[in-house]
């Protein structure tokens, strides 16, 4: 299958830094990818050298087979919507989504036919006439998507566009987001700070660190099984407890006074320190799994649906997400506690990486 | 136990303390008041002695004189001409200047900035003689005719705007998102003429008017330059005026103040904004 929109080996220099090096992605035609990664890791540089923004310093962008490193933003057909939305404040809701199409002098009829069947598509239908400032961020950011789908692009590229509205408009719009992708099987590049967006919104997830990519894939393999010890930190929550080394080839480790079985052989020798990384989620307060560590409880935080319990072990803290449930023993901080977790949520990794 | 529903009585409790301003607004009362005086008085004194070129009765006289007089009216509509040039060309150098400095040279600001403010370091009485020097002879010769003479004028005046409008513009521009917005219309396949036409140009709207009513406001009485190109606009021909008669000169100033606001006005009333909001 050939990509529809390709990266191959892009960088981009600025004055002083280097702001992405080595990004090389194929995105295939319809498909949701979301860049992921801390500010200031160049998701949004790239972002921009996709829209045309920017130029990069080497390395080749193509859209729908065509080379459009160096084409203009104006030319290049891709629909962007901005984390301040960036609605034309002198102009009314029609008039925005429509500024695209009139540009391209598309006839009136066509236009206004256009105009109507996006704001159906954002549930905004009665809003055609109403100013950006006499709506709230919610309904501007789902005009800025209508503006940005109105011409047609051949890749929607959104930035940050959800990071200035408020938790449950978020959730709500996320939703909207990708129903509206999926309707249009539009290629879409999404660039987040937030895991949970990425993680919910994408078909496959690039996480990226300092300027490079630090791994690709759908949202479950990235969450799982993350390929370096950045991605693991960064994509989710994650223990990190205290560990040495029993038997490398069997996978097995001491964690204080408790051994703790791995499924796979450990990448370090016998009698060296390793950190021990577990998922909150993995964790019960019980004996039933795999391996096994007594601890105390630290604190107890209840959050709706999860509650998320501290307990110290011998070799650290650890934190485990426990589903709530009407019948939920809540346990009590300063008693004592045992915590369990099957052999296969242990991820080892050497004292060296961090 | 029973709870009251009884809405709570604000201070019912707490006797009110004197605000502790009140001595503070009375000052800024008097402030408000010595300046009124100040701007108000001449005001009121030259019309009262324009009331009065009938001996012992006080009419309106010298406005019928003034109103009879061409060259007043002539005058005024050419000085009003020469401000709207002025507007423009002064919005067409600067708006695109002041754009482009802020969406990708930031840092040549200052030196904008202090290029904008030499009109009121450089007295008009040197800038008309610059302008003298270097267009009143070949190959640049612009002072040869009326005509001509008067697009220097205009040029002129454009230039004593610029510290009014690049400010007004630069303020205007910090006070919208320049940088996101272009990049959207250019998204959008919008070029530079559209974006500056379509986006920036109506966002900076009430900017561009305040800028325009100083322009206008400066103009429409200018005499220096004015009179050293020759030029038949209402600054000579009141400063004529004066010269030769006693009343008139004041009721001529009253009617050019009124005048002027009005034009004002009428730029105001022309750019506002047409929203109708239907909800």
């Amino acid at each position: 299958m050939t990509p529809f929109l390709s990266l191959n080996g892009v960088r981009k220099e600025f004055a002083k830094s280097v702001a992405v090096e080595g990004f090389h992605l194929d995105v295939a035609e319809g498909e949701f990818v979301s860049f992921l990664g801390p500010s200031g890791c160049g998701k949004t540089t790239t972002l921009r050298m996709i829209a045309g923004f920017e130029t990069p310093t080497e390395g080749r962008i193509k859209l729908a087979g065509e080379d459009i490193t160096y084409s203009k933003p104006n030319q290049r057909n891709v629909g962007m919507v901005f984390q301040s939305y960036a609605l034309f404040p002198n102009m009314t809701v029609a008039h925005n989504v429509a500024f695209g199409l009139r540009v391209r002098k598309e006839e009136a009829s066509a236009r206004d036919e256009r105009v109507v069947q996006l704001l159906e598509l954002i549930h905004l239908p009665d809003k055609g006439d109403a100013y950006p400032h006499e709506l709230s961020g919610g309904q501007q950011q789902r005009v800025a998507l209508a503006r940005a789908l109105a011409i047609r692009p051949k890749v929607l590229l959104l930035d940050e566009p959800l990071s200035a509205l408020d938790a449950k408009i978020r959730d709500e719009l996320r939703y909207e987001i990708r129903r509206i992708q999926q309707e249009l099987n539009i290629t879409t590049i999404y660039v987040t700070h937030d895991q949970e967006e990425a993680l919910a919104l994408s078909d496959r997830v690039v996480v990226m660190s300092r300027g490079r990519i630090e791994q690709v894939g759908p949202p479950f393999e990235v969450y799982n099984t993350p390929a370096t010890a950045f991605v693991a930190s960064f994509v989710g929550q994650l223990n990190r407890l205290n560990a040495v080394v029993k038997d490398n080839t069997n996978g097995v480790l001491r964690v204080g006074d408790s051994e703790v079985r791995t499924t796979s052989p450990v990448d370090a020798p016998a009698g060296s320190d390793v950190f021990l990384m577990l998922r909150p989620e993995e964790l019960t307060l019980d004996d039933q799994a795999d391996n096994v560590l007594t601890g105390n409880v630290d604190s107890v935080t209840f959050l709706g649906s999860i509650v998320r319990v501290q307990v110290a072990v011998n070799g650290g803290r650890l934190t485990a997400d426990l589903f709530n449930e009407r019948l939920l023993l809540l346990p009590v901080a300063g008693e004592s506690t045992l915590v369990s977790f099957p052999a296969h949520a242990c991820w080892v990794m050497s004292r060296e990486s961090r | 136990m029973t709870i009251s529903t009884a809405p709570v009585q604000v201070g019912a409790e707490i006797p009110p303390a004197e605000p502790p301003g009140k001595r503070n607004r009375l000052f800024a009362w008097l402030i408000v008041l010595a300046g009124a005086v100040y701007f108000l008085l001449p005001l009121v004194t030259t019309g009262y002695w324009s009331l009065r070129a009938v001996k012992d009765t006080l009419g309106f006289e010298a406005y019928r004189r003034v109103f009879a007089d061409p060259a007043f009216v002539e005058s005024f509509t050419e000085s009003v001409a020469n401000a709207i040039a002025a507007i423009i060309v002064s919005l067409l150098i600067i708006v695109p200047t002041a754009y482009w400095v802020t969406l990708r040279l930031p840092r040549l600001r200052p030196v904008v900035e202090f290029i904008t403010l030499l009109p009121f370091v450089i007295p008009a009485v040197v800038l008309v003689f610059g302008l003298i020097r270097i267009y009143g002879r070949p190959p640049l010769l612009l002072t040869r005719t009326y005509e001509s003479s008067r697009i220097l004028l205009v040029g002129a005046y454009a230039a004593l705007s610029f510290p009014y409008m690049y400010r007004s513009v630069d303020n205007g521009l910090r006070a919208m998102d320049v940088r996101t917005l272009t990049e959207a219309a250019q998204s959008l396949g919008a070029n530079w003429a559209t974006i500056l036409r379509k986006v920036i140009f109506p966002n900076l709207r009430v900017a561009l008017l305040s800028g325009a009513l100083l322009t206008f406001a400066i103009v429409i009485g200018e005499l220096t330059v004015a009179l050293f190109l020759a030029q038949h606009t209402f600054g000579p021909f009141m400063a004529n005026l004066t010269r030769s008669k006693v009343y008139e000169p004041a009721a001529m100033a009253l009617v050019a103040f009124g005048l002027t606001w009005a034009a004002m006005g009428l730029i105001a009333f022309l750019t506002r904004p047409r929203r109708k909001v239907t909800r």
